[in-house]
């Protein structure tokens, strides 16, 4: 391919701005400068779809109604551990309103064997959703029951119950993605270990390592099982006409639930569409077009209509998806000089019946250290399966970790901030770690403990990296119309994060017009593929493209404005809606008079994400570089009562160059406000004895509302890197990592007295300051 | 949510003779059974048929009957509320902010203010537990009648911490502990068309006394409304509650205190506890430790320790007594 070499910036603002010579394909546009210099990349822009969605005019995969179209429930076990003996849906058929039943079952015609509550056997549609729940209640089923386990530790003894007496199938997005066991190494119900993560194994020698240290410290962390509640629960509506499955869905990612349908049911994949006009909301587990997506579906073709199929929020609690729990010992050596020797990391979590506990990668790239190794194993429990959840792994990694680095400072008499900045290695978290102290006032910290009184203040804070991923397998469409009108199309979805407005704005910016004149199509596997909504890929992966799309079309259009002014595309400049000659200001026209002066009716380009530039070959599973992200928190702490109050939050992050300032702060927020609610609030509550989530609704499983919501400031940091003709990157899952732990730091030094288990509720605390 | 039909009561007469049953009564029954009950506010009906607990055929709106939604204060007869007052209503009254301030703050920490606009005081009364076995369709539990409480050696950091040997659960309206410390008369008026009037100590009962419904409320008895004595002078009350979260969630301790001071001396004091026991309880131990003295920081912790004498908490709720310990005596400390 023939190249050219182009100067991008490179580096902070501020701090070591540079200039960085690239070698790239001729087709790549010209670099952009920083953000200050550039109109609508960077800028607070207003989202595209605020009014539609304040309004109620945004239809969501709940709100689609089509003509005859049937409602659909799915009747599950209420049993966690057996077999089914029989199973009859006649009185469910015979339910007048009922059009369709569909039971599952494997391919030799067997009942699947149930291993959780909530488990899908049964699906039936019908004329409305009042008649399908009426009639799942009339599905009988009979059981033979055995024995289950729902405790994580229980389930590792010998003598437990055995949830898989078969090798299943590691889910890829069930945790800690990357290097991982295929459950081929299972004994009882422990699988693994699995002795690597995201990038690379273990390194040099634990043993000499630990020779070395001067302090060692040794600590179990656990965290709990937390559940999915995104606003929009999982769910479907599927019309499939022959030759023609369109999918409605509520999903993170419309072309992999495309791929999966067509695979699922034998066609074509040109034969499904899938849209999603409006997701609301997903943290991990909307990839999948789940048994639900294929049930509905089979509906929609046995009664040649449209099926709607959305989860309840029960539903979406037990049978869903949600981030395994961890049991996660860490051992951490140190010289007096605070250098670290070795690092030994072994987990156990419970993904319930899938895979995906693992915790390792934070522990394993965060500091430099020469000896590092571990073992993550998963257990199986007769509970729902687990699923990705905003930075699968490192959330519950960070907890261990950055809680062991606070308590390692402590022990070195090392203030933890000025710890970090001796041992952690990055240069943008140096910078965060400046620019977030000054912000929080990390100099009003005192001993921990030291408040005087029962309420007591304290200050705390911790960090964390992910990758800058990207999926190379990213494209985007621009399209000008002859007359008027410019669009992007491209299969990527809007679950909230405000991928809508980026695209319209790296187009607008590209073609010198405003924002607003942008269409923005998406969401639609009609269009060209475009990334899933995970691994905080998106913005990384398709604002490239869509800017390269762009860039394509402007210079067809030029070539065809040059003719006209007499001029060379090569001296026309598209900026401020107009086209100029930039040695003959009079040689102009307006940008839209160019599109009534069109030679055909579009000009169209589609482009597709780029290798990175600098020769950083990118894929799924590698990744160089660094999102860091450091966060502040004050909280105070009741000591008579236990309860933690999260007071203030400050959080600084990059994602390289920020395209829309205003939702990457919105994403701060959100990131922060869920790891609190880690920290302090959600918790899966199983019961033991039956099998069920007693807390399986948005009364008991507690999430913050208004009141618990802390002032949160954040601070975004650019960092140039010159990778990609846009060089952004995501930021929803660094938003969430080290909120947890920060909050746990500030509560130790509230009271002095470390809580090594989340959420801190009362009872934790009361425990630790030895009051019950 | 089964199908049923709707009724709107035209009075008190109307709707007590064509009631035949409470939600309690009809608790796990199919909805071939008729059944025909009361709808106020229907914030906890509403979940309570939604999980098919309750599966009415016949549904009678109450609250648009004429009459129930005044609130009146007279120093002879005390503070009448009509049982249709929303919790909204209660919470912006002046008054009661200025005579029955435990009153305001239970009310004002109730639900959300999207609940409190439809909430109703009768309602609020009326109320079932949120125990979650008691809120499963698939746990048969002590409150619905079997002999299992699935709390006592399930999961329980939300139960009783007191009087929980049968079943652990704890009702649910907090509003009903500060007017427990008024001495509130609940009225009450029967298919006979006779009222009565009960106070809030007889109205609830233990789930050992009646393990269906924690309150005496009978298949045709309708709440009218609730009647506090005046206020005496010298009167302070104050109300604390704490739940895992500050906005929107239920007690996980709650406490009203409310102290007759004479004199610089305790003259009458009522402390309250709900989301201790089954139902709300008054701790007569702790409120004689105050009778008679002064009031200081001291006294008010060993009226906190006294409150928790006796408390049998569970494996996973010993840490509410610390907790009522200590909002019992922030309590007490405020209404001096």
């Amino acid at each position: 391919m023939d190249t050219k070499k182009i100067k991008l910036p490179f580096g902070i603002p501020g701090h070591n701005l540079g200039e960085i010579e690239r070698e790239v394909p001729v087709t790549e546009p010209p670099a952009w400068p920083i953000n200050e210099k550039l109109k609508h990349v960077g800028k607070p822009i207003k989202r595209y779809d605020a009014m539609a969605k304040v309004t109620g005019q945004a239809k969501f995969t709940a709100d689609v109604q089509l003509p005859g179209m049937l409602y659909a429930k799915i009747f599950r076990s209420n049993t966690p551990n057996a077999k089914i003996t029989s199973l009859s849906t006649t009185r469910a058929e015979s339910l007048p309103g009922v059009y369709a039943v569909q039971v599952m079952k494997s391919d030799d015609n067997e009942f699947p064997d149930v291993k959780y509550v909530g488990q899908p056997l049964v699906g039936v549609a019908a004329s409305s959703l009042d008649i399908a729940e009426e009639a799942i209640k009339l599905i009988d089923v009979e059981y033979k029951y055995s024995a289950f386990v729902i405790d994580v530790e229980e389930a590792q003894k010998p003598e437990a119950p055995i949830v898989h007496t078969v090798k299943i199938k590691a889910q890829t997005d069930g945790g800690d993605v990357g290097v991982t066991h295929d459950g081929s190494q299972t004994k009882g119900n422990i699988v693994g270990p699995s002795t690597g993560s995201f990038l690379g194994g273990p390194r040099g020698n634990l043993e000499a390592g630990f020779k070395e240290a001067d302090v060692i410290l040794e600590q179990v962390y656990r965290t709990q099982v937390h559940t999915h509640v995104p606003l929009e629960t999982h769910g479907v509506v599927v019309d499939w006409k022959p030759g023609n499955m369109t999918v409605y869905a509520s999903t993170q990612n419309t072309a992999s639930v495309r791929d999966e349908m067509a695979e699922y049911f034998g066609i074509s994949k040109s034969e499904v569409r899938v849209i999603s006009e409006y997701t609301g909301g997903g943290f991990g587990a909307k990839h999948s077009a789940g048994v639900f997506g294929p049930m509905a579906a089979k509906l929609s073709k046995m009664t040649g209509k449209p099926v709607w199929l959305m989860l309840d929020r029960k539903e979406e609690h037990i049978a869903e998806g949600n981030r395994p729990s961890s049991i996660h010992y860490l051992k951490i050596g140190a010289k007096k000089n605070g250098t670290l020797t070795a690092i030994q990391q072994r987990s156990h979590g419970t993904a319930g019946v899938a895979l995906g506990a693992g915790v390792g990668h934070l522990a394993q790239v965060i500091y430099e250290c020469p000896n590092f190794a571990t073992e993550q194993y998963d257990v199986y429990t007769h509970a729902g399966p687990g699923a990705a959840w905003r930075a699968p792994g490192n959330v519950q990694g960070a907890y261990g970790v950055e809680q062991a680095i606070d308590e390692l400072a402590e022990k070195l008499g090392i203030d933890p901030l000025s710890y970090r900045d001796k041992i952690d290695k990055s240069e943008i978290r140096k910078i965060e770690r400046q620019k977030g102290a000054e912000m929080f006032g990390w100099s009003r910290r005192k001993t921990p403990g030291s408040t005087a009184g029962p309420i007591k203040k304290g200050l705390g804070m911790a960090q964390s990296t992910w990758p800058k991923f990207v999926t190379l397998d990213s494209s985007a469409e621009v399209r000008l119309l002859q007359g008027g009108g410019v669009e992007i199309r491209s299969s990527v979805q809007d679950i909230g994060t405000g991928t809508k407005t980026i695209l319209g704005q790296v187009v607008a910016e590209e073609l010198g017009i405003p924002v607003e004149d942008v269409t923005v199509l998406i969401g639609d596997t009609y269009f060209p593929r475009g990334p899933g909504s995970g691994g905080s890929v998106v913005t990384g992966s398709i604002t490239p493209p869509a800017r390269n799309a762009a860039y394509k079309v402007k210079l067809e259009l030029l070539e065809q404005v040059a003719r006209k002014l007499k001029s060379t595309a090569a001296n026309l400049v598209m900026e401020d809606g107009k086209i100029y000659d930039k040695a003959d200001a009079t040689k102009t026209i307006s940008f839209k008079d160019a599109l009534k002066d069109m030679r055909t009716s579009e000009i169209t380009a589609t482009a597709s994400r780029s290798d990175d530039y600098g020769g950083f070959q990118q894929e799924w599973g590698l990744a160089y570089g660094d999102l860091g992200s450091v966060q502040f928190a004050e909280v105070t702490v009741d000591t008579e009562t236990g309860f933690v109050k999260v007071d203030k939050i400050v959080a600084a992050h990059s994602c390289g160059r920020p395209i829309n300032i205003a939702q990457v702060k919105n994403q701060i927020n959100g990131g922060v406000i869920q790891g609190m609610s880690y920290a302090l609030y959600e918790y899966r509550v199983m019961d033991k004895a039956t099998g069920f989530m007693m807390n399986a609704n948005v009364d008991q499983y507690k999430m913050p509302y208004s009141m618990e919501i802390p002032e949160i400031e954040s601070i975004v940091i650019e960092d140039y890197g010159g990778r990609s003709s846009t060089d952004a990157y995501g930021i929803g899952e660094p938003a969430n990592i080290a909120s947890a732990v920060a909050i746990a730091n500030a509560v130790y030094n509230a009271i002095g007295v470390r809580i090594y288990e989340i959420p801190m509720t009362p009872d934790k605390i009361l425990k630790a300051l030895k009051k019950i | 949510m089964n199908k049923f039909s709707w009724y709107e009561a035209k009075s008190v007469e109307d709707a007590v003779s064509n009631v035949t049953a409470t939600a309690s009564d009809i608790l796990g029954k199919a909805p071939k059974e008729s059944s025909v009950i009361f709808k106020a506010g229907g914030i906890d009906l509403l979940e309570l048929m939604k999980e098919g607990l309750v599966n009415p055929t016949t549904i009678i709106g109450i609250k648009n009957i004429p009459g129930l939604n005044k609130i009146s204060y007279d120093d002879k007869a005390g503070l009448k509320i009509g049982a249709n007052v929303t919790l909204a209503e209660l919470e912006n009254h002046e008054l009661i902010k200025e005579k029955f301030y435990a009153l305001h703050l239970a009310v004002a920490h109730a639900g959300t203010p999207q609940i409190r606009n439809t909430a109703t005081l009768g309602g609020n009364l009326a109320q079932r537990t949120r125990c979650w076995y008691f809120r499963s369709i698939e746990h048969q539990c002590y409150r619905k009648g079997s002999g299992t409480c699935y709390a006592q050696e399930g999961e329980n950091e939300f139960h009783a911490i007191m009087k929980n040997n049968s079943c652990a659960s704890v009702h649910s309206s907090s509003v009903s502990t500060a007017l427990m410390a008024f001495n509130a008369k609940v009225q009450i008026t029967s298919s006979n068309g006779k009222a009565k009037e009960i106070g809030m100590e007889e109205f609830f009962v233990h789930p050992e006394v009646n393990s269906k419904n924690e309150s005496v409320l009978g298949s045709k008895d309708l709440i009218t409304g609730i009647v506090i004595p005046p206020a005496k002078p010298g009167t302070k009350s104050y109300y604390i509650k704490q739940g895992a979260r500050e906005s929107h969630d239920w007690a996980i301790a709650d406490v009203a205190v409310v102290t007759e001071m004479s004199g610089g001396k305790c003259k009458n004091v009522e402390i309250v506890l709900g989301a201790a026991a089954p139902v709300p309880m008054k701790a007569a131990e702790a409120a004689k430790m105050l009778l008679g003295k002064s009031i200081d920081e001291a006294i008010a912790k060993s009226a906190g320790e006294a409150s928790m004498k006796g408390a049998t908490p569970l494996a996973g709720n010993a840490y509410k007594v610390p907790i009522f310990k200590t909002i019992v005596r922030r309590a007490i400390l405020k209404t001096i």
